[in-house]
């Protein structure tokens, strides 16, 4: 209760106070910062060193300067993100954003840019930025009382995001025109909408155990389903990760797939692109992948995040890892 | 005043490490670009120097031939170069300005020296280091720079190419090998010094020694009738250097070593030994003078750290330093850690070719040492080896020496035979020929 201080200028405020008094700071609505979480500035090389070169290099030791995007971690209260670039990858083209907005809920979205379109990083984070603002302005105007607002708003915030990726492409470089997939969760008091584009991923995790929430938009994942594959041999299929849907300028997509659900006991929504699901498929992958009791003793959700981007740093990290995770208190408010 | 001179630096490497591997090579080619003109003919300073010892006189053409070679040098000085001629014995002496210092050239002074240089007779020993030290002294001198670049006392060096031209035709046999190591270790960086050995008394590796620490050229001169031309294309080499004194800054990181730094084109020299530390993590290699639009290749092979798979780290920054720390040109040298085997298994071309033309050299010269110490099985492998890179890399001229030491059955494979009758022209021309490589191919 008391103690509180306003995160910008650490001056006293109240849990009531929509706004800080020292610096006018809103303190209803917290949220990653549009453009992405920077990194540590001014950005330290690894060994210790602050000094680079005009190309970025490391004077003292020679590598590349940390870039803003390759290892971002970002936490609120009851939510935490980390993107890493990686072991493989040149460049991080994964994005989060997310925020809470004081006493309405959680919204989170993460996209992963593909890789064989143009200015992929760019086309992430300003989808990310764009359907974060529609989700939050949703939360915080008070409009998403039932399933029906927040599958909505998810509606709203896919169609925005994807005018603004649109609106990268070059008309003269269409096959190459930005790309990116997108998964966002809305959690209120109560319930938990996802929506997604492409094969970012949702899973829920809980004391009974953990399910996959959303399905993949690729061609693998349509032969599964039509039972041309087997589960196993999509996973090795060379069309495991051809993309039926996409966001951006060439991408038809006018909605996405939703899925509600009623947070009922205490647990954790987990979003992340392939860079982790691939090596944690399975939902039982994914809890096995947790820290011990993650879900009872209540670990910070950042530690959780923690976990898993090692989790799949340790098995190769082939492609960008993001993992978002929101903390379901279940029965009342997130 | 010198011209500023400009340079660039284009490396070609295979970035790409496997995991845990640090050992990174890389080619590149250093050209001097614009800038770089040749400076006013007062900024060079050339000085000749002649072995006049008792063993020029035999065949007598031998001194007769370097008469008139020092002769051609002297009428291809540019005027106002400053210059000085040098004859060497167990002493060594100035025979030409009469007063102290260098003569400005022009055509009374030119007649003069050549009128000097006819007078010399050949008679005493050899101590080529003293004649270094000589040349060093006029070359260092008030005189040897600009005339006008200051009042009395004042020090021009770095003004402009300073170059010697030493012919000998013996060994050095009037000082103890550490007198002339001690000589060069004094000399070495103040001036450039292109060898020529007449005759076959000389001794090859003593010349190279020579030559490799002033950053100069080696070359037989079999038959004295090729001296002039060959003296003449030296001094305009000389005098057409834009700039002297450029030393090539490498920087490596923390914890990184140069396994080696050798210019590989237009031939082997190996600088590693030569690095003066600069800084921390830099460190400087003499290349002597350049003229404008010349270009050499280096081999670089640094030692790093190796990093994660994934990460990238700069293993080398290479820039060159002119006079007045004027630095230009840039390169860099890269080291990228993946765990795809066809990124990291690549060899580039140039790599690859200049290691073949560095082994080419290492092979000539055992074959030539196992030859003269009649063990012919070995002469007969190393030699055969040096076909065949030589006959890979398209190393024509290296071949060519080569037939005249071994009769070559199939080239493709190293199939050789020793020659019974080699001359001992042939055999020193090839050994002095060894490090003149083949420059890689350009597309």
């Amino acid at each position: 209760m008391g103690g509180e201080t306003c995160p910008e200028c650490s001056a006293p405020v109240s849990p009531k106070d929509r706004f800080c008094e020292a610096c006018g700071r809103n303190l209803r609505v917290r949220r990653t910062p549009v453009g992405g979480p920077g990194s540590q500035w001014p950005p330290l090389c690894a060994c210790g060193g602050a000094e680079f070169d005009e190309d970025g290099a490391c004077e003292a030791c020679g590598r590349a300067r940390p870039s803003a995007r390759d290892r971002v971690e970002f936490a609120l209260p009851g939510v935490a993100g980390i993107s890493d670039r990686g072991r493989r990858r040149r460049r991080n083209e994964d994005s989060m954003a997310f925020g809470r907005v004081r006493g309405r809920g959680t919204a989170v979205v993460v996209c992963d840019g593909v890789a064989s379109s143009e200015r992929a990083e760019q086309a992430s984070q300003v989808a990310v930025d764009t359907a974060a603002d529609v989700l939050l302005t949703g939360l915080q105007s008070g409009t998403l009382q039932s399933a029906r607002d927040a599958e909505r708003a998810t509606a709203e915030a896919v169609v925005a995001a994807n005018a603004a990726v649109a609106r990268l492409a070059r008309p003269e470089a269409a096959e190459v025109a930005p790309s990116c997939t997108f998964v966002s969760a809305v959690v209120t008091d109560g319930s938990a909408t996802v929506g997604w584009v492409g094969d970012s991923r949702a899973y829920l995790v809980a004391e009974a155990g953990a399910a996959r929430l959303t399905s993949d938009d690729t061609w693998a994942a349509q032969l599964v389903a039509q039972g041309v594959l087997t589960e196993e041999e999509a996973l090795t299929d060379r069309r495991a990760h051809v993309l039926s849907r996409w966001l951006g300028a060439d991408s038809g997509v006018t909605e996405p797939q939703t899925v509600t659900f009623m947070v009922e006991t205490p647990g954790l929504l987990v979003l992340c692109s392939d860079g982790l699901w691939n090596y944690v498929p399975e939902p039982e992958d994914l809890l096995a992948a947790l820290p011990p009791e993650a879900i009872a003793r209540r670990v910070a959700p950042l530690e959780v995040a923690r976990a898993l981007v090692q989790v799949a740093l340790d098995a190769g990290g082939h492609d960008n890892i993001t993992v978002v995770v929101v903390q379901l208190r279940g029965g009342g408010g997130s | 005043m010198a011209v500023a001179p400009e340079f660039a630096v284009e490396v070609r490497q295979n970035e790409h490490l496997p995991a845990g591997a640090g050992r990174v090579e890389a080619v590149v080619t250093v050209t001097a670009t614009g800038g770089a003109r040749a400076g006013p003919a007062a900024d060079a300073a050339e000085v000749l120097v002649l072995d006049t010892s008792g063993s020029m006189r035999s065949p007598p053409e031998k001194l007769a031939e370097a008469v008139r070679a020092a002769e051609a040098a002297l009428g291809v000085l540019r005027d106002g170069v400053r210059f000085a001629v040098v004859a060497g014995t167990d002493t060594a002496r100035v025979v030409y300005p009469p007063g102290p210092g260098l003569a400005v050239a022009g055509p009374r002074t030119r007649a003069a020296a050549t009128r000097a240089v006819r007078r010399l007779r050949a008679a005493g020993g050899t101590a080529m280091g003293r004649w270094l030290l000589l040349a060093d002294a006029l070359l260092s001198g008030p005189d040897a720079g600009a005339p006008d670049a200051g009042g009395p006392g004042s020090r021009a060096s770095g003004a402009g190419p300073r170059h010697a031209i030493l012919l000998t035709d013996g060994e050095n046999r009037h000082e103890s090998p550490q007198e002339l190591a001690a000589v060069l270790e004094r000399v070495a960086g103040r001036f450039t010094c292109d060898c020529r050995g007449v005759g076959t008394d000389w001794r090859v590796a003593e010349l190279r020694g020579i030559a490799e620490a002033m950053l100069g050229t080696v070359d037989i001169v079999a038959d004295p009738a090729g001296l002039a031309r060959d003296f003449e294309s030296m001094t305009l080499a000389a005098m057409g250097k834009a700039v002297a004194d450029v030393s090539l800054r490498l920087w490596t990181p923390g914890h990184a070593e140069v396994v080696f730094l050798r210019q590989v084109a237009p031939a082997l020299l190996d600088l590693t030994g030569r690095r003066r530390r600069t800084g921390p993590r830099t460190g400087e290699y003499p290349t002597g003078a350049w003229a404008a639009g010349e270009s050499r290749d280096y081999h670089l092979s640094v030692r790093v750290r190796p990093a994660a798979v994934g990460e990238r780290m700069l293993a080398a920054r290479i820039a060159l330093v002119g006079p007045g720390e004027a630095v230009s040109g840039r390169g860099r040298v890269l080291a990228v850690w993946t765990d795809d085997a066809a990124l990291s298994t690549r060899i580039p071309p140039e790599v690859a070719h200049y290691t073949g033309q560095a082994e080419l050299a290492e092979a000539i010269r055992e074959g030539l040492r196992a030859r003269r110490a009649g063990d012919a099985a070995r002469a007969t492998a190393r030699l055969g080896r040096a076909v065949r890179l030589a006959h890979e890399s398209g190393n024509t001229g290296t071949a060519k020496l080569l037939a005249a030491v071994v009769e070559v059955r199939d080239a493709a494979s190293g199939t050789v035979r020793l020659r019974a009758d080699v001359t001992e022209v042939d055999e020193m021309t090839l050994d002095t020929r060894s490090t003149v490589t083949k420059r890689v191919g350009r597309d």
